[in-house]
């Protein structure tokens, strides 16, 4: 049960974004993708959410092409969420968070409920009736992540769900982003599996199970993050030089620019 | 506990902006009943709201009626089917109104302001002016069709290509949208005066009719025909509602939900295309119905398409019947074009929403 990507090719002019991208997620696993600026991150989120069509290669869900998908059910697998939204109409945040289960048909009550728990789990709960377009940054930011959460909420006979996220915690303060990525852990432990572009390495090192490491569209790396979070492999891909330790507490890698 | 409290709040709040979208619909109908009653009482021969409701019922089959047969002819077979082209042209303009808004993420779209209207008018002019020569074989094949099928065709070729100009491929933008329309209407209007400036004196007074916009001259027959029409997508577009309410939050997010965007989005244009076409072809140019009314419903209601479209055919209905009693009886016994009178109100609210727009930046 997989979302798995072979031999990725996206040419946009004649520039190739994407050079032979291959890499799988697991329903039981968070995956983080890293990256400097340009390499193609966003490009392969765009690819892998159907933004791109033309590119070549097979992305398959659960060994069917993506684009063999309805896309009502792929809606009830896949959660997307962008790096921004274009929202300038006033709704609601409940409105916005119960825009996440159009896909389904479970009834007012329970979507409500539903609704209700993805953000107290957000962290938004206390902002149900303010107006979206008056919202900060951040706010904004997890209002869009309950709405994703809402779509994904109940297991699905069609199969393993997945999530993916852009940048998810690009404008949340420290205290959010840690929530945020704790609550990835936990649709983990629940059979989601989670894909996630950050920029933050140790945020990356905390959290996930694995990391893929992307440069001028080419995969330079994946695996497990002691073996990628590495001061080689991390001075090779944004050319400073780093020095990374062990987490005094934890058991896993830290990475400090020196 | 401090959860359980936010909880139970936000389950009242919600039920209240519930209830009072119940009771908005509640008084709009009411008012729209009161207001038709009133559009066949108010006239050279004035009727009165009981006269007028004893007419209407005793037609419907519900009693006998009482009042004299003039009273009676004046009212059904003039009154009542130009009150009832009025709130038909209205309610489809607005319900067209708040689609295009909603597919363009942009509370200033409107039928006009993209380019509709004007390919429809063109199309009815060019159909007026030059039915009876270059454009006989369209006439004579579709008689009094004609002038819809043409004006429903130049609906449709406008919105398609303003589309069309402001689509690539990385989404629709909304400022080459509005320009592309500016621009159409331009031309449009260029190609307007160009074929008025051929017409005969005949032709002349028709086109003057067209660009002020008037919903007098209604009789059963256009509103039969010119309802089919608009019946049509006035019943249609409230089931996008759903694919509206996602595609406020951008294309790539609707399609996430499954929203087939595309296919959406065409149908919400030839829907559109079909009932513009229509309005213009029986009532002429009526401009800003599109932009006011739905944007007071979105001020009070909120943007959930599910309650924005239906209310705004509702507020739409309501304003054209009540700019069309304006029109009969400000200058009596003449009659005042209903276009000028939405135009004379419209204009300044969209002056008033540009400067809050800039004001506030944020709508």
């Amino acid at each position: 049960m997989s979302l798995s990507v072979n031999n990725l090719v996206l040419t946009l002019g004649s520039k190739q974004l994407l050079k032979g991208i291959e890499f799988q997620l697991n329903n039981n696993e968070v995956v983080a993708i890293l990256g400097p600026n340009g390499a193609g991150k966003s490009t392969l989120f765009k690819v892998l959410s159907g933004e791109h069509r033309h590119y070549t290669g097979e992305i398959e869900l659960h060994g069917r092409r993506l684009e063999d998908w309805k896309s009502a059910h792929v809606a009830k697998l896949l959660g997307i969420l962008p790096q921004s939204s274009a929202l300038a109409f006033p709704f609601s945040v409940a409105e916005v968070v119960s825009l996440g289960r159009l896909p389904h048909s479970t009834g007012r009550v329970s979507d409500r409920a539903i609704v209700q728990e993805a953000m107290m789990q957000m962290d938004v709960l206390h902002l149900a009736n303010a107006l979206y377009p008056s919202l900060s940054g951040g706010e904004k930011q997890r209002v869009q992540l309950a709405r994703v959460l809402t779509q994904i909420w109940q297991p699905s006979e069609l199969g393993e769900r997945f999530l993916l996220l852009d940048e998810p915690t690009s404008a949340l303060d420290l205290s959010h982003q840690h929530d945020t990525l704790k609550l990835a852990r936990n649709l983990v432990s629940n059979g989601v599996g989670v894909l996630a572009i950050l920029h933050d390495l140790n945020l990356a090192a905390q959290y996930a199970d694995r990391i893929l490491l992307l440069a001028e569209g080419v995969c330079v790396a994946q695996g497990k993050v002691e073996e990628v979070i590495t001061a080689e492999k991390i001075q090779d891909l944004y050319g400073i030089p780093v020095t990374v330790i062990p987490h005094p507490e934890q058991d896993y890698p830290m990475v400090i620019a020196s | 506990m401090i959860n359980t409290a936010t909880q139970v709040d936000e389950v009242i709040s919600l039920t209240l902006r519930e209830q009072r979208i119940r009771r908005a619909s509640a008084v709009l109908v009411v008012a729209l009943l009161l207001a038709l009653l009133a559009s066949v009482g108010i006239g050279p021969m004035p009727v009165s709201l009981v006269d007028s409701l004893s007419v209407i019922t005793a037609k419907l089959g519900f009693h006998a009626s009482s009042v004299s047969p003039v009273v009676e002819t004046i009212i059904t077979s003039i009154r009542l089917p130009r009150s009832l082209l009025a709130m038909l042209v209205g309610a489809a303009l607005a319900i067209c109104g708040a689609a295009m808004q909603g597919l363009f993420r942009n509370p200033l779209a409107d039928p006009g302001l993209v380019g509709v209207t004007g390919g429809a008018s063109l199309a009815a002019v060019s159909m007026i002016v030059l039915g009876g020569t270059s454009l006989s074989v369209i006439s004579q094949l579709l008689g009094q069709y004609s002038l819809m099928f043409a004006s429903f065709l130049g609906a449709l070729l406008t919105t398609s290509l303003v589309a069309r100009i402001a689509t690539t491929k990385y989404g629709t933008s909304v400022t080459s949208m509005l320009l592309a329309g500016i621009a159409i209407g331009i031309v449009t209007g260029a190609a307007v005066g160009f074929l008025t400036y051929f017409a005969d004196d005949s032709q002349l007074r028709t086109l003057t009719f067209w660009s002020m916009g008037s919903v007098g001259g209604a009789t059963w027959q256009t509103l039969l025909t010119a309802g089919s029409f608009i019946l049509v997508p006035l019943i249609l577009i409230p089931l996008q509602a759903k694919q509206l309410n996602a595609l406020l939050l951008g294309e790539s997010e609707a399609r996430h939900l499954g929203i087939e965007v595309e296919k959406v989005k065409r149908r919400l244009i030839f829907l559109t295309a079909v009932a513009v076409g229509a309005c213009v072809s029986v009532s002429g140019m009526i401009g800003f119905v599109g932009l006011i009314v739905p944007h007071l419903v979105r001020l009070t209601l909120g943007p959930d398409h599910r309650y924005l479209l239906p209310l705004s055919a509702l507020l739409g209905a309501l304003f054209l019947l009540v700019a069309d009693m304006i029109s009969r009886t400000i200058i009596a016994p003449a009659e005042l074009p209903i276009g000028l009178i939405t135009t004379l109100i419209g204009g300044p609210f969209f002056i008033g929403m540009v400067v809050y727009r800039a004001r506030s930046n944020a709508l």
